[in-house]
């Protein structure tokens, strides 16, 4: 019976397995491969071995070491806002109103709209002489002129990390929500009567109580951050002060076909990204553990 | 310690109104209990008394101070809740002292008021545990510890004992009472169980459609229930009820088959319904004088107690309960149910009980 | 511990609950503006040419001549057939397979369904940069380079391990007793998967397919790097290549009618189904 019921299983697991062997883990192995060849993208089935060659090539590339640097602020960055906007959206969402679940849906438009489509328009509203923004902050006096936030490349990471905050922060905000809506209102009502007040409610029960649901939506958008490819490469094109790991790999592969480099490039970004992700997972479990 | 004064209080969510201008008085130091079937507005009272539910009109008043307004932090009450609430990343010993801590009272007297209470329920050697290591007995004495560390004027119970087996039931009602016992504080409990109702309360109000049906002491409302409802909600297996007319030429009330009833008159509340309780019932051979007669159902030995079912017609049972044994009958065999003039209730057509001696003045029992 | 010596009058209170209710709504208020009105201003936009795009006004002035244009662009239209045909292939190809591994994951007991699970979500959180060079290798063995199938192929990526996770949890809510008395009447596992559970997903799988849906349309960096030619491109490529002769001939009233074209149904479908797909991405998140 047992015996049945698992040959059933793989039965049916069969076709996911070989669809994600396909698209992910020989396209995986075969990066790695790449990534100790000399081979180019137009010719890639000539090559020799080089060893560890191409991981020094990439180590010893400062424009490299620009888009991790890059990466990582605008992961930080952005997810500690989208984390906290999130939290405070969240909690707001959370209450009882007139069109609650309206709201709820109308959030998620930022989300489901396509990055570039995202990227199009913030580009348009932050254009430096037709643009809204600018135009409402001259109005306001904030500004004499209109600022190029989407050509100047001291401000462009920033304005790169303005709009990511906008397309996910909606995603951060379910998540959490639905965290919120596991706790049982009676045990607010609780503190409430026992007479403590809202803030200590919210530090003391709310916190704790939603930090599961928190710990892994910081996770998921730490790991998307990450990879982020298409807000940059639209935004900013080649600009390398908003270049970040992805595009540089990218970069290699595609626009200098060297499948070699560029596959060393991606075998980096895949350990920098474990590692992260290695990192934040023991983190998890070490705070439940301990919970 | 306080009294609680309603006036006028009614709810309403949207078009539907759960309370109904309520008027009610607690006196300080009183057991009141809330009663009435589910939907009935009993618990939304309860949390528009603590503040968790803002009453749509009237005043609320507690220890002469009227607090309609003010949040229920404020109200120096303690709720105990149907689900404990207790808080799930806390200890005990934290759930217990969490609201002592946040009003920054001293370490010691904190740790005073803990060891007291701790003591009191029995939960001392569970402090360092989380709710979710103790069973659900110990969650309750949790949770009322918890009401009780903060020494407040007003004790509110929404249902405590619902999540519990029979016997933890009755071990928990039985340290409630002790509790109000030893402390004296005002308590105000919400139940469905009429047995928690009839032993807990010093008055019991009994909620029906949001209004008030009637408000005494247990005694009172089994004995002299104010009308039908009330007279049908207390006592278990529940009073039987059956049609009733008057013959305005004779004078005569008839009921079910048997039934005959001299009135020396008929006033302008006329009763339509009368009832009998189980227990006032005894099982008479067939064409007894004074008896109602039917055909018996069946009997059920409950051990300490014996009840059987009797068929007045096609469509009305009714319950006998006794102490001794009700079977020896056969199923479809016609009997007499015997009963007595103190026991009979009358209800008119609005339900309000009309009294028997009052109302119809020297009776005479004729047979039929 | 009474609190009744600080506290303030019942007036006092009344004040301030107000006070906290206009506060809630100013706040709701100011998220709306926020997660709404970018779009709102692209759909102003998208209907103003040359001088009045450059006018601040908050009303549409209703020339659809960018939305005329649009429509006239062959490039542009190919685009959506194309990213239309590939989304619906991909999601549902994606949607058949993992709703398969998702009734072996949630329901059969066998040892190693939790490790697959949670390789599955491995998958779905690397870069999609790291298979790059693997991935066109097999598309070119494959001979789908520069062909939608290459798209429908590369897509499974994305895809799959999210509706493998999201169907698992679904399954796992149905109640068991269902397919118990299946079994008792002696149903094989695949009827019980087609005539009982299938029946009973239909929101489920609704919610996600559209999740996937939107995934595939809005995929960018597989479809830059896959497709070479315009008239295969994928509506996001699209708009993203869209430029003007020059930096100040941008043409930014026909982005935007772009832009509003290629959401406007997104949006709709999503507010629609709103309520499944909150529980969809949520699901995996907050009981994993």
């Amino acid at each position: 019976m047992r015996n049945r019921e698992t040959r059933t299983a793989w039965l049916f697991l069969l076709p996911l397995l070989v669809a994600l062997a396909a698209v992910a883990v020989w396209p995986l192995v075969r990066n790695v491969y790449f990534s100790f060849t000399n081979a180019f993208l137009d010719n890639p089935s000539e090559y020799s071995f080089v060893g560890l060659q191409n991981f020094i090539t990439v180590m010893e590339d400062p424009v490299f070491w620009g888009a991790v640097t890059n990466t990582m602020i605008f992961t930080l960055i952005s997810v500690s806002f989208e984390t906290v906007l999130g939290f405070g959206i969240a909690l707001l969402l959370h209450r009882a109103f007139a069109g609650r679940g309206l709201v709820r849906a109308a959030i998620l438009v930022p989300w489901a709209m396509p990055m570039v489509v995202s990227a199009k328009i913030w580009e348009w509203m932050l254009n430096d002489q037709f643009g809204l923004i600018n135009k409402a902050l001259i109005w306001l006096g904030f500004l004499d002129k209109g600022i190029a936030w989407t050509a100047d490349s001291s401000l462009i990471l920033g304005t790169v990390i303005f709009i990511d905050i906008w397309v996910t922060t909606p995603f951060m905000v379910l998540l959490i929500l639905a965290g919120l809506q596991l706790i049982p209102e009676e045990i607010y009502e609780a503190a409430e009567v026992s007479g403590v007040p809202a803030w200590k409610r919210l530090w003391s029960i709310t916190l704790p109580l939603a930090a599961p649901a928190i710990g892994v939506a910081v996770l998921f958008r730490t790991l998307d951050a990450l990879r982020m490819f298409d807000l940059s490469y639209v935004i900013a094109a080649n600009n390398e002060k908003a270049m970040t790991m992805s595009i540089y790999a990218r970069d290699q592969l595609i626009g200098f076909q060297d499948l070699g480099v560029g596959s060393a490039a991606s075998t980096w970004v895949f350990l920098i990204v474990g590692l992260i992700a290695i990192l934040i997972v023991s983190l998890l479990r070490l705070d439940r553990s301990t919970a | 310690m306080a009294s609680v004064t309603l006036k006028e209080v009614s709810k309403s969510f949207g078009a539907f109104d759960v309370l109904q201008s309520i008027d009610l008085t607690i006196e300080d130091g009183e057991f009141i209990v809330f009663v009435g079937p589910s939907g009935c507005g009993k618990s939304t009272l309860l949390r528009a008394i603590a503040g968790l539910v803002p009453v749509s009109k009237g005043d609320v008043f507690i220890g002469g101070e009227q607090v309609t307004d003010v949040p229920a932090s404020k109200r120096g009450i303690a709720f105990v809740f149907q689900s404990y609430a207790l808080y799930p990343h806390m200890n005990v010993a934290r759930n217990i002292s969490f609201a002592l801590e946040t009003a920054r009272m001293a370490k010691a007297e904190i740790r005073q008021r803990l060891t007291r209470v701790a003591d009191m329920l029995k939960i001392g050697h569970l402090l360092d545990r989380r709710p979710k290591q103790l069973s659900g007995g110990q969650r309750q004495r949790v949770a009322i510890g918890r009401a009780l560390v903060s020494q407040p004027q007003l004790f509110l119970f929404d249902e405590p004992l619902s999540n519990l087996d029979a016997d933890l039931r009755m071990e928990m009602r039985f340290e409630i009472a002790k509790l109000h016992a030893e402390i004296g504080t005002t308590m105000i409990y919400v139940t469905h169980d009429q047995t928690e109702a009839m032993t807990l309360a010093d008055r019991i109000v009994i909620l029906n459609h949001g209004r008030i049906e009637q408000v005494g002491t247990p005694r009172e409302l089994y004995d002299r229930p104010a009308n039908r409802f009330v007279a049908g909600f207390l006592g278990s297996p529940r009073m039987n009820f059956a049609p009733v007319h008057t013959d305005t030429s004779s004078g005569l009330l008839h009921g079910p088959s048997g039934f005959v009833f001299a009135t020396s008159g008929t006033g302008s509340s006329q009763p339509v319904t009368l009832g009998l309780r189980p227990e006032a019932l005894e099982i008479v051979e067939a064409g007894t004088a004074q008896s109602i007669s039917g055909t018996f159902e069946r009997a059920e030995d409950l051990g300490y107690e014996h009840i059987a079912y009797v068929r007045l017609s096609d469509d009305l049972v009714w319950t006998i309960r006794s102490t001794e044994p009700l079977s020896g009958h056969a199923r479809g065999q016609a009997v007499g149910l015997g009963w007595q003039i103190k026991d009979l209730y009358l209800f008119n057509e609005a339900g309000i009980r009309v009294d028997v001696e009052a109302a119809r003045g020297p009776v005479v029992a004729v047979q039929s | 511990m009474t609190q009744t010596s600080d506290r303030y009058s019942n007036r006092t209170y009344r004040r301030l609950k107000a006070l906290k209710r206009i506060g809630l709504y100013a706040g709701v208020t100011l998220v709306l503006i926020y997660m709404l009105f970018p779009y709102y201003w692209a759909i102003i936009s998208s209907t103003k040419t040359r001088e009045s795009l450059y006018s601040f006004s908050l009303v549409p002035s209703l020339d659809f001549s960018n939305y005329i244009s649009l429509f006239n662009n062959p490039i542009f239209m190919g685009a959506i057939v194309n990213s239309a045909i590939i989304a619906i292939s991909s999601s549902v190809l994606s949607l058949v397979i993992s709703l398969l591994a998702a009734y072996a994951l949630g329901r059969l007991h066998f040892k190693l369904s939790r490790i697959i699970l949670i390789c599955v979500l491995m998958i779905s959180v690397f870069p999609q940069v790291v298979v790059l060079s693997g991935m066109f290798e097999v598309i070119g063995w494959l001979g789908f380079y520069n062909r939608p199938a290459a798209l429908i192929f590369s897509y499974l990526l994305l895809i799959l391990p999210f509706t493998t996770w999201v169907l698992t949890s679904f399954i796992r809510d149905l109640p068991v007793e269902l397919e118990e008395a299946a079994l008792i009447d002696g149903c094989s596992r695949m009827r019980i998967l087609t005539h009982v559970l299938l029946p009973l997903m239909g929101p489920a799988i609704a919610s996600t397919g559209l999740l996937a849906f939107i995934l595939a349309w809005n995929e960018f960096l597989f479809a830059l790097t896959f497709i070479l030619t315009d008239e295969n491109r994928t509506v996001p490529v699209a708009i993203g290549l869209l430029t003007g002769s020059s930096r100040y001939e941008y043409p930014f009233g026909q982005i935007m009618a772009a832009s509003v074209t290629v959401t406007l149904p997104l949006l709709i479908l999503v507010l629609i189904f709103q309520r499944k797909i909150v529980a969809g991405l949520t699901s995996g998140a907050v009981k994993g």
